[in-house]
């Protein structure tokens, strides 16, 4: 670790949690500089948006990933992203929406969606979402309709979530990569209707 | 494997000294089993450093915001490790 952030609280921290994971011989600091490397260059939420996207155009790719999420991740390349935990993706359809949360900590996928927003890990979301999720998407922009159905996801174990949105009306004609473009890190995680 | 899809099971009302990945607002409450996520080392065990740690099948419990909060349509699904777990009548 190094570079213009170490003026900040937060480093100071960050860096007593690297030494004490060194000191009880967790991991090298050479390997948790290569973790975050790795985070920093491969992974986003383009990964899960193409994911969703060859699943909106492929049903054969669609049925694998509803059925295991980690062999689609591996499929279109993202199993270094997905090695480590087993990977669930849950289907919007019309009438149900998904949304996912990790009430203990801030657990997602973050191979396929990117490091998490800071919302995502705050208190308020977190304990908001599996109490009152339809305030909390109207919050985000998203009006549910009074009678879709609404399924929390709490990761609490080693399961990581990703939902796959409907693919909206009107994109019959796009292509793969344009439908990728389409879906956004709230869409994976719930909080938004793409 | 104890459980399977489409069992109603109880959260344990566990509370020990030691970490623990059984939320407290599911504690005591009944769900239904949705599926099998595979076998996961025990945190309880990972965090006191037993070696080896207990390795228990992970189940994906969904419960009814109705009975975990008194109101709600939605439902919470939450993945609880076997002993967290007991069979409701």
């Amino acid at each position: 670790m190094g570079g213009h952030h170490d003026a900040a609280p937060a480093a100071a921290r960050v860096r007593n949690l690297e030494e004490l994971a060194i000191a009880a011989g967790l991991a090298t600091d050479e390997e948790l500089d290569a973790a975050l490397a790795d985070l920093y260059a491969n992974a986003s939420p383009v990964n899960g948006a193409r994911m969703v996207a060859r699943a909106w155009t492929d049903p054969g790719y669609r049925e694998l990933l509803l059925a295991d999420g980690n062999a689609a991740a591996a499929g279109l390349g993202f199993g270094g992203q997905t090695a480590h935990y087993r990977l669930k993706v849950t289907a919007n359809a019309p009438g149900l929406h998904n949304m996912i949360v990790c009430t203990l900590c801030s657990c997602y996928p973050v191979g396929l969606l990117g490091p998490s927003p800071s919302w995502y890990k705050s208190l308020a979301y977190r304990s908001r979402a599996v109490r009152e999720p339809r305030a909390v998407l109207a919050e985000f922009g998203l009006d549910l309709p009074e009678d879709t159905e609404i399924a929390v996801w709490d990761a609490t174990a080693e399961t990581r979530y990703l939902v796959m949105p409907c693919r909206p009306a009107g994109t019959e004609h796009l292509g793969e990569q344009k439908l990728a473009s389409l879906v956004t890190r709230g869409g994976l995680i719930g909080t938004a209707a793409v | 494997m104890r459980f399977a899809p489409g069992d109603r099971v109880r959260a344990r009302t566990l509370d020990p000294d030691h970490h623990i990945r059984l939320p407290r607002y599911v504690r005591g409450q009944v769900g239904e089993v949705v599926e099998a996520g595979g076998e996961w080392p025990l945190p309880d065990d990972r965090a006191r450093g037993i070696e080896p740690p207990r390795v228990e099948t992970v189940y994906a419990v969904r419960f009814p915001a109705a009975r975990l909060w008194a109101e709600g349509a939605h439902t919470v699904t939450v993945d609880l490790w076997e002993s967290y777990l007991e069979e409701a009548r």
